[in-house]
């Protein structure tokens, strides 16, 4: 059910107080569980708990033409599912608006991070080259899907090993994996969201609170030497943002970035280690 | 309070049975064989397939000598008549509102049903989009379910705030003839209605005395198997008065 009025009025009321509408303080994370691997047939795969949200991802690769302006670049292609499972609001079909989004602010993450090095990924400069698919599926919806899926793909991919490629029959060959990784380089990235409700700004909402929300901004944030860099940024809903407001939440989303990303990339690092 | 009266009067029948005689519940999935022999009676939930009795909601098993039962654990709200519910205007037609209650059906309530004036040639100035109502069942037909707000405690929600639980745990969170809430209330100060249908309003004067009835009210649906629930919510609520904030006590005091 759509949350209602009442509740979206008391939720802006307490957040003026400094409090929560699940008594956590304003930029505080739910508790982040993470599982690698989950599948045996993928070539990686990660399970995300952020909360009661639940995000499964999976990476398979496939061998293609490079595009035209880049012949000795692999290619990403990043798909989300919002199946009727992960929420009653969603529904069966060819993707919506807000799976394309959601799609979209992943893959642009991953991408302009450089976490993947594509240059690796090339068989035959200009004829073949590696495709990575990233599938992300909710499979329950509590708030923070952008978050937690990119956080699934990121350990998935992560986690990937090259597969067997047969070059007489010019096919992979299904289940059989090389001892070879995934040719990642240490730009991990991590997104943030920063939701902003009334005048203030939280991370990590709830279903009730992201349905309370006025705009959302999402950071791409990998480290870079001992410091860090925006990758990607993506504003989302209708309501406008003054200029003060985007450079606060970029010194807010790059401070945050710093609290949790230690934590986070070696959690990774350590689940999904092979 | 029909609702509330009706559901305590359930849990008593529950506990009664329960001590009479016990008996270990398994949990137990659609379809599922529970006993098999014609002596044995099908329940709530279950169903007769030739000799045997299999459940038909994903539950608690339940056989009291030659009754069986099944308690569900999980599945959404089915309306039964006389439940006072918490729910949801999502559409306005020429003579009434539809409303969404939390379950798979429509509801529909009547301007006739209203218990004052309503104009006709604007419903919205009664209830509007996304208003929430305390409503009573007061008829199922195959095409929905019919509301009235014609009985005490009905009406429109004008303040507060809703949280929304397991439909299945909401005798849980009312308790026997209604222990368990009113200890709630009586200890947050906050006034609290429970919807059958698992929507739970909640207001208070202060925002920590509200949270700190979702916390308790979160608490049973989470623990609502665990022996001795009154005392381990009797516990939470002693030991997070603080936390909560001393808003709560001079409330008290206040009065």
């Amino acid at each position: 059910m759509e949350t209602s009025n009442i509740t979206r009025r008391r939720i802006t009321e307490y957040l003026l107080e400094g409090k929560r509408f699940d008594s956590r303080k304003l930029l505080e994370y739910r508790n982040i569980e993470i599982e690698s691997p989950v599948s045996n047939k993928a070539e990686g795969s990660a399970f995300v708990r952020i909360g009661k949200t639940e995000v499964a991802a999976g990476v398979k690769l496939g061998v293609s033409e490079p595009y035209t302006d880049s012949e000795d670049l692999g290619t990403l292609v990043t798909t989300v599912e919002l199946s009727p499972l992960a929420s009653e609001r969603f529904e069966l079909g060819p993707p919506k608006i807000e799976a394309i989004e959601l799609a979209r602010v992943v893959d642009r993450g991953i991408r302009e991070s450089g976490f993947i090095d594509f240059n690796k990924l090339c068989i035959k400069s200009g004829e073949k080259v590696w495709t990575v698919f990233v599938d992300i599926y909710p499979l329950n919806d509590d708030g923070n899907l952008i978050d937690a899926s990119s956080l699934a793909a990121v350990a998935a991919l992560q986690n990937a090993v090259m597969p067997k490629y047969n070059e007489k029959t010019e096919r992979v060959e299904f289940g059989k994996w090389t001892s070879k990784k995934l040719p990642l380089t240490e730009h991990m990235p991590l997104t943030l969201t920063l939701h902003k409700i009334s005048r203030s700004i939280i991370l990590d909402p709830c279903r009730e609170e992201e349905d309370a929300q006025e705009t959302r901004v999402s950071f791409a944030i990998s480290p870079k030497g001992k410091d860090c860099m925006i990758n990607a940024m993506q504003k989302g809903n209708e309501s406008a943002l003054t200029q003060d407001e985007i450079s606060k939440m970029i010194d807010t989303a790059v401070e945050e970035w710093k609290k949790i990303y230690p934590a986070i990339a070696e959690k990774i690092k350590k689940v999904t280690a092979r | 309070m029909e609702a509330i009266k009706q559901d305590s009067r359930d849990m008593k029948s529950e506990m009664t049975e329960q001590t009479a005689e016990k008996k270990k519940r398994d949990i137990v999935i659609p379809g599922e064989t529970i006993v098999t022999g014609s002596e044995y009676l099908p329940g709530d939930c279950t169903a007769r397939d030739g000799e045997d009795i299999v459940a038909i909601r994903f539950g608690l098993s339940d056989i009291t000598d030659r009754f069986v039962k099944v308690i569900p654990l999980a599945g959404v709200y089915i309306p039964r008549k006389g439940n006072s519910i918490i729910c949801k205007v999502t559409d306005i037609t020429f003579n009434g509102w539809i409303m969404d209650i939390n379950s798979p059906y429509m509801g529909f309530l009547q301007v006739m049903e209203c218990s004052k004036f309503v104009n006709k040639n604007d419903l919205t100035e009664y209830l509007d989009f996304g208003d929430m109502v305390v409503a009573e069942v007061y008829a199922i037909k195959h095409r929905g379910v019919d509301l009235t707000l014609r009985a005490r405690g009905l009406g429109k929600l004008e303040d507060g705030m809703i949280i929304s639980i397991n439909p299945n745990k909401v005798p849980r969170v009312i308790g026997r003839e209604g222990s368990m809430i009113n200890l709630i209330k009586h200890e947050t100060g906050c006034n609290i209605t429970v919807g059958q249908n698992g929507l739970v309003w909640i207001k208070g004067r202060t925002v920590e005395s509200e949270l700190f009835a979702k916390e308790a009210i979160m608490l049973i649906v989470e623990k609502s198997f665990v022996d001795g629930l009154t005392e381990k919510v009797e516990e939470f609520l002693e030991k997070n008065r603080k936390k909560f904030g001393n808003s709560v006590k001079s409330e008290e005091k206040g009065k």
